[in-house]
């Protein structure tokens, strides 16, 4: 049976408001609610920013001067939840998922609208839910992690509405997931085979394919630790018979796979950024397919890497590092893939190519301080210390933020019709690498001296290098600064973009910028290779 | 004029934009039911663990009575095949048939419920006793709030299929076809739900 997809009837989108006021509607058009997604997630990392600069500011003197330690506590769990599941997870999927993948299918919208609308419009209010629950009377303290007994014995009312917000945006991006993977599958305009897709839609499979796996397990847990404060069982709880082990399984068996649902979507951007600019395909097109293929598989098997210090038997040890071990094989074919296309390419220096370039050198140092991290006597030595919070940062700042500024240099001429400015964008991104190397790289000597992470009071030998690590966060909260005036001024006067500022190869390019409501004024364009950069090149010769 | 003109305009563009696609909601819906299938594999690994690791205290061994979970496994296996018949009888376009055996269905997820409200009432712990208890009233309660949604929406669509009989039909069977699948979805639990809670 086929049924019959009729925007006009569908969707109704011609009596959805034009301009910018549509932004602010309920509307059901993939690009829209992609911008939405992508604001939306902005403020949220405003407002994890501005924690992560007091923080630093706490942490720039030995004693707790400046909050108590209870505030620090809360404010310490309010950052990591706020930056993983109101900005990254949200924008790389949900905001570059929702805007691109669709052109990319050669499609007119997602598979399910009304459900996509439904997934970001669960996200505003559990977001400021979550914000809310700092002000209730004992804000939860138990970090992003949520750690039993902890977050069962620390004061609970905070706790329980941070339990419900994650919950719902759980439930977010399981509609997102569902949505992405009918899309991808389902939606492809007839003719295009899937190794002719993209690679953004690849990641976004794969993604899409951990977040359906995965999430649920924590929604679970979650649902098991909620009933443990408010009923008083003690599934968690040692006192009362329970397990705090089974938690941290549980949890890192989502949690885990939390950091590929954050960093594929990154790899999928770069690769689409990386050729763009570089002006040559992208090299290895079918290993990194299976690349990220073997990243699904592998990053689903080895959570409990998490868990070295928390009485796991020898065997299990042994299995989850070598299986942790053989994750770096797909990355590392991916990276080299990378600085391959970027190989003997015209590289134009452009704020886009620089901040994927800054994302190849970040990631490299994270991912290799991950392979150190998952050898069990070095990751004993180093469990809970500031390293985890070096390597940790490097991956998903200096990997996935740089990405996702590095998309919105990108894309930012087809979503608006104008050109970002240069010379800011370039300015951001020196004061960014340099801020974010300043903060994170003297973490690891922190971390390796035995600085404890999650506490507002140290050693004052650390002193010293907490100042600088701090000085590089404040460069990192003014780097938003030449940002913020880029995106206004443009906006209100930057230069006419045209509809293929780049040149680049991919479906979006071929429609005008800003695309019409429908994406396409006839049928979608059929593009054989998105990469075929070089090729008419030969043909010449 | 002009009216009729746009309407004429309208309706070009309409055929010229309008696709017809594989229908995929089956799809999102067996997407969604894998979801939530990890949502119970969890639950039953952290059981499972428990059972394993964390034996119960001394002179707290319960032993779960029989009958009513096996007449309720039998409920859920029959209620499974009546709603397959009535998924033929739909196809045939025999609606009064199919709604008959739609509500046979939702009568006999009832009658689950409340053998497994009374199986509650009867046991001889609570929800706080222990971490076995604990665990056991997470999973069947779980399990009985997809059953009662399950239930919910076999009445809906009955109740479709009997006003102006033209929303339930062989064109149109997608709504029942997707709730069916649902709800051998929830039989498939309670049976890997009975035997290794029961059984085991």
């Amino acid at each position: 049976m086929t049924i019959s997809i009729d925007p006009q009837k569908t969707n109704n989108k011609s009596l959805q408001p034009k301009g910018w006021l549509r932004y602010f509607s309920f509307s059901l058009d993939h690009k829209v609610i992609g911008i939405q997604y992508l604001v939306c997630g902005f403020l949220f990392y405003l407002i994890g920013g501005t924690l992560a600069s007091a923080i630093r500011i706490e942490l720039a003197s030995p004693m707790s001067d400046f909050m108590p330690r209870d505030v620090y506590n809360q404010v310490l769990t309010l950052h990591g939840t706020i930056m993983i599941f109101l900005w990254i997870v949200p924008v790389v999927n949900g905001a570059f998922g929702n805007y691109l993948i669709p052109f990319y299918v050669g499609a007119r919208d997602m598979a399910f609208p009304r459900l996509n609308a439904v997934a970001f419009w669960l996200i505003p209010p559990s977001g400021l839910m979550l914000v809310a629950s700092y002000f209730v009377e004992g804000a939860a303290q138990a970090g992003w992690t949520a750690y039993p007994p902890l977050s069962i014995t620390t004061p609970q009312s905070g706790q329980i509405i941070w339990i419900l917000s994650v919950l719902l945006l759980g439930g977010s991006s399981i509609f997102g997931g569902i949505n992405f993977i009918a899309t991808i599958i389902k939606l492809r305009r007839p003719g295009l085979k899937l190794m002719q897709l993209p690679m953004y839609c690849w990641a976004m499979l794969g993604t899409s394919l951990l977040v359906v796996l995965s999430t649920p397990v924590l929604a679970g847990t979650l649902i098991l630790l909620s009933f443990d404060i408010i009923a008083n069982t003690g599934f968690f709880n040692p006192v009362l018979g329970g397990n705090v082990v089974v938690y941290q399984h549980l949890f890192w068996f989502y949690s885990h796979p939390a950091v590929y649902i954050m960093v594929l979507p990154a790899f999928g951007l770069v690769s689409e950024i990386l050729p763009v600019h570089a002006r040559k395909p992208l090299f290895g097109y079918t290993t990194m397919v299976f690349s990220i293929m073997g990243i699904v598989v592998l990053g689903l098997v080895v959570w409990a890497h998490h868990m070295f210090t928390s009485g796991t038997p020898p065997w299990m040890r042994l299995f989850f590092t070598i299986a942790t071990a053989f994750i770096a094989v797909p990355t590392g074919i991916k990276f080299f893939n990378w600085v391959a296309t970027l190989w003997g390419g015209k590289i134009s220096i452009n704020s886009a190519m620089l901040f994927s370039c800054g994302f190849i050198i970040n990631f490299v140092f994270g991912g290799i301080t991950g392979v150190a991290l998952a050898q069990v006597p070095f990751d004993i030595h180093v469990h809970d210390t500031y390293f985890v919070v070096a390597h940790f940062h490097y991956i998903v700042y200096g990997g996935t933020v740089f990405i996702i500024f590095s998309s919105i240099y990108h894309w930012f001429p087809k979503v608006t019709g104008k050109m970002l400015n240069e010379k800011f964008g370039i300015l951001h991104f020196i004061i960014t690498f340099i801020g974010f190397n300043l903060c994170f790289a003297p973490q690891h000597w922190l971390g390796l001296n035995g600085m404890p992470r999650r506490v507002a009071e140290y050693d004052p030998q650390f002193q010293f290098i907490n100042q600088i690590s701090s000085i590089g966060a404040l460069l990192m909260a003014i780097s938003t600064i030449p940002f913020l005036i880029n995106i206004f001024l443009s906006v209100r006067n930057g230069k006419d973009a045209g509809d293929n500022p780049w040149n680049a190869l991919t479906p979006e390019w071929l429609t005008s910028s800003p695309p019409p409501v429908e994406n396409w004024e006839e049928e979608a364009p059929l593009v054989e290779e998105p990469y075929g950069y070089g090729k008419q090149f030969s043909e010449q010769k | 004029m002009t009216t009729l003109d746009s309407s004429k305009e309208i309706q070009k563009n309409n055929s010229e934009i309008n696709e017809t696609h594989e229908d995929f909601r089956m799809f999102g819906l067996i997407t969604f039911l894998i979801a939530d299938g990890m949502t119970f594999a969890g639950f039953f690994a952290a059981y499972l663990t428990y059972k394993a690791v964390n034996p119960l205290p001394d002179g707290a061994i319960y032993e779960l009575e029989l009958p009513i979970p096996t007449l309720n496994t039998i409920l859920l296996l029959v209620s499974s095949a009546t709603f397959h018949k009535a998924g033929k009888a739909l196809l045939k376009d025999k609606n009064s048939d199919s709604q008959k055996w739609l509500f046979f269905t939702a009568f006999l997820g009832i009658i689950f419920l409340i053998c497994q409200l009374f199986e509650y009432f009867n046991l001889p712990f609570g929800l706080t006793d222990n971490l076995f208890a604990s665990t056991f009233y997470a999973l069947t309660g779980f399990h009985g709030l997809h059953v009662t949604l399950g239930t919910l929406m076999i009445l809906i669509i009955a109740w479709q299929s009997r006003i102006n009989g033209g929303r339930l039909n062989s064109q149109n069977i997608f709504p029942l076809e997707a709730v069916e699948l649902y709800w051998h979805f929830v039989d498939g639990i309670w049976v890997i739900l009975f035997i290794i809670l029961y059984l085991l």
